[in-house]
């Protein structure tokens, strides 16, 4: 199965990107082969619609779990509708976070916040 | 780092003149300017080092090869914000394009393309006490929000050993407020006893909830409607929310900023109310067990 | 064109457009519009402030009427789509997704373009109404007043602007009042559109300066007349007026500070009504614009 992490640096030890649809990069860990590898997230230039953008990235990349510490409501109904579950992390490595996942110690994410609507207001 | 985050609804409330007396009472290293359509902060903060500017990109823009074009008129037939028109040769306004590529995506000649643009510029000051941030919106352009979250970021990764960041906020109740809202550690709404600034506060205060801030509400100008700020008062006493104090209406206060300078600057009875209101949000702002507001 | 020179003092004949700006809210834009347009003998007050209208709280209009503004959105005919996702890598707000075998569609992000609609090789988008605000339309004494509310969280206010303008457009013998938003974007801009006079509104501080000169390049980006009121003004230094020397900006008026004023635009009523000296003052106010535009469309017939 995949995980998908955002990233600010293409670094595992770096900690987790506090933002989703900004991230600039997100971590795909592939539990069977153990395979890490980074991708760039384009979404983040956006306008607007980071979120929505963001998590049609991590879904076409076959992600079926996403560990962020937040989630906009926009981004949450792309991923729910992909079936991908929400974990929340903690404030610590993007490693740790993967080793936390995989022994049952994150918690789901319940609490997706309005989005910032980002788009081009005039 | 923790951030706190000065907003207040509707303008002229004087946001900018309490956001520059804490940076001054604080000694914070790092500040922002999160109103980016009028920013106004550096006035006051006298900054002497050079900036370093950055060009800030929005949306695309459409423009129109005049030798391709065969005027046949499709692109002014779909464009939904009459950003078309026709003199001897057909051209965009480039304030009403809002970047959507239908143009182009009609345009039978190749004639439409739609190619970046500057939509404004980030600001950076970086002395040896304290990192500021702020950006300037090109007339016409939309888009603050996402320049907002710009200025903070900036911010953020230039003074990323700071302990204390202030950011004076966008007026208003939209997007940009919004983004200035992401991640701050607590909000001070400066309230303005009027109709129309109460109910601007509350709208700050609905959205701080829905982010679930810590918020506390100071009231600015407070002698000169007390049936306002009584209701303020009263209205946050309801709702559990700490009032970090009251300022008087100080004629000093103009006179100091047209020098430059902080209210704190100068000895003047704005000044020793905002100390107070000051020591009150830092209480607020690092107590432990204060958690968000109702 | 018609060009229209009043041939005598009160402006009442002709449908003149005078929008007050400011570059920040909180300068004294709603206390002019608001004042002037009650000052005069009958009058059209268009609050084109569509995030923050204020003006109805002052006015408390009668007879409100009220009309839905809305634009067009697109719906997705889901049996029809075959997930070819050209909409999707085709708008440039990102409020398409296509997930497993379903198009979602993010109304709030959507700016209406209509690209997708156009597009889709399957015809399964098609264009639905969606309302993202309203205008309202009502009368306190002599004003008769319109005023824009866009609903909280759309992305963009003018299509309202264009509404209330076609609206207030039925009154062609009273002068128009335009209380515009602060700032100097796109909705700035839709809002002066139609101005035959900016009246251009700031306070005599550093930071009132600093608002005024983002709202001066304005205007004359868009070639109106203009001229300046300060407003809150003390006994010393005005920056302000200093600014306007120095630029050439007539000051049509200088408005002193006044607590008494201040209670009674901060209780949101309005000062010309509440006592005969504040009618004096917006009269006066009143005349001198009048006499600014009669002497600009003489003098430039093409504006």
């Amino acid at each position: 199965m995949k995980i998908a992490v955002p990233a600010d640096e293409k670094d595992m030890d770096a900690i987790v990107c506090p933002s989703f649809g900004r991230a600039p990069y997100f971590l795909i860990y592939d539990t069977s082969s153990k395979e890490a590898s980074f991708i760039d997230n384009s979404a983040a230039a956006s306008q607007g619609g980071a979120g929505i953008k963001t998590a049609q990235t991590i879904i076409d990349n076959k992600a079926e779990v996403l560990l962020t510490p937040r989630c906009g409501q926009n981004a949450a109904v792309v991923i729910n509708a992909a079936n991908i579950k929400i974990y929340k992390t903690e404030d610590a490595s993007v490693k740790k976070n993967i080793d936390s996942f995989l022994k049952g110690y994150l918690a789901p994410l319940e609490d997706i916040h309005p989005g910032f609507h980002n788009h081009g207001e005039k | 780092m923790k951030q706190l985050l000065i907003l207040s609804g509707k303008g002229g409330t004087g946001k900018t003149t309490i956001a520059s007396a804490f940076i001054r009472l604080s000694g914070a290293e790092a500040c922002a300017d999160c109103d980016v359509d009028a920013p106004n902060l550096h006035l006051i903060m006298g900054q002497t080092s050079v900036p370093a500017i950055t060009d800030y990109y929005g949306l695309p823009k459409a423009e129109i090869n005049t030798e391709l074009c065969v005027k046949c008129g499709l692109c002014i037939e779909n464009c939904m914000f009459e950003a078309i028109s026709v003199d001897t040769d057909y051209n965009v306004d480039a304030f009403a394009c809002e970047g959507c590529g239908v143009c182009e995506l009609v345009c039978t000649s190749g004639a439409v393309s739609l190619k970046p643009a500057v939509a404004g510029e980030l600001i950076l000051y970086t002395g040896e006490e304290m990192v500021f941030s702020a950006a300037e919106l090109k007339m016409g352009s939309g888009i603050s929000g996402k320049l907002v979250a710009e200025v903070k970021k900036q911010m953020k990764s230039s003074a990323a050993n700071a302990d204390l960041a202030i950011i004076d906020g966008s007026p208003g109740i939209g997007c940009p407020v919004i983004s200035s809202l992401s991640g701050v550690d607590m909000v001070l709404i400066v309230a303005e006893p009027s109709v129309s600034g109460i109910s601007d506060m509350k709208r700050i205060i609905e959205a701080a909830k829905i982010f679930r801030i810590k918020t506390a509400v100071c009231i600015n100008k407070y002698d000169t409607d007390p049936d306002n700020t009584n209701e303020i008062e009263s209205y946050c006493l309801a709702g559990n929310l700490p009032l970090a104090g009251r300022i008087p209406f100080d004629t000093d206060a103009v006179k100091a900023i047209n020098r430059g300078q902080t209210i704190v600057d100068i000895d003047c009875i704005s000044g020793r109310a905002v100390k107070d209101v000051f020591a009150n949000t830092m209480k607020i702002l690092y107590r432990q067990d204060c958690e968000a507001a109702v | 064109m018609r060009i229209s020179i009043p041939d005598s003092i009160t402006m009442e004949k002709n449908n003149i457009k005078i929008a007050v700006l400011s570059g920040k809210g909180g300068a004294g834009k709603t206390l002019v519009s608001v004042n002037l347009a009650a000052a005069a003998e009958k009058s059209v007050y268009i609050d084109c402030d569509v995030e923050e209208p204020n003006g109805y709280l002052f006015f408390k209009p009668d007879g409100v009427a009220e009309e839905e503004v809305s634009v067009n959105m697109p719906y997705v005919v889901q049996q029809a789509c075959n997930g070819c996702r050209r909409c999707v890598d085709f708008c440039k707000f990102n409020a398409l997704a296509y997930i497993i075998n379903r198009l979602i569609i993010f109304e709030e992000v959507c700016h209406s373009c209509g690209g997708c609609v156009l597009l889709c090789p399957t015809k399964a988008l098609l264009k639905k109404n969606k309302a993202i605000g309203r205008i309202q339309k009502g009368i306190s004494e002599n004003v008769e007043i319109y005023t824009g509310i866009l609903n909280i969280g759309e992305a963009s206010g003018i299509p309202i602007i264009k509404k209330l303008f076609d609206r207030s457009a039925v009154c062609e013998d009273k002068p128009v009042f335009i209380d515009c938003p602060p700032g100097s974007a796109c909705i700035v801009m839709e809002s002066i559109k139609k101005a035959d006079y900016c009246v251009l509104v700031a306070e005599p501080t550093l930071f009132g300066v600093h608002d005024l000169d983002m709202v001066y390049r304005l205007v004359r980006l868009f070639n109106k007349p203009y001229g300046a009121v300060l407003n809150k003004c003390i006994h010393g230094e005005n920056p302000a007026e200093d600014y306007c020397t120095e630029k050439g900006i007539r000051i049509l008026d200088r408005i002193d500070f006044d607590s008494e004023l201040g209670i009674i635009n901060s209780n949101a009523k309005i000062a010309v009504r509440e006592n005969e000296k504040y009618k004096k003052i917006f009269l006066s106010m009143l005349q001198k614009i009048t006499e600014e535009v009669r002497h600009e469309t003489a003098s430039h017939p093409q504006r």
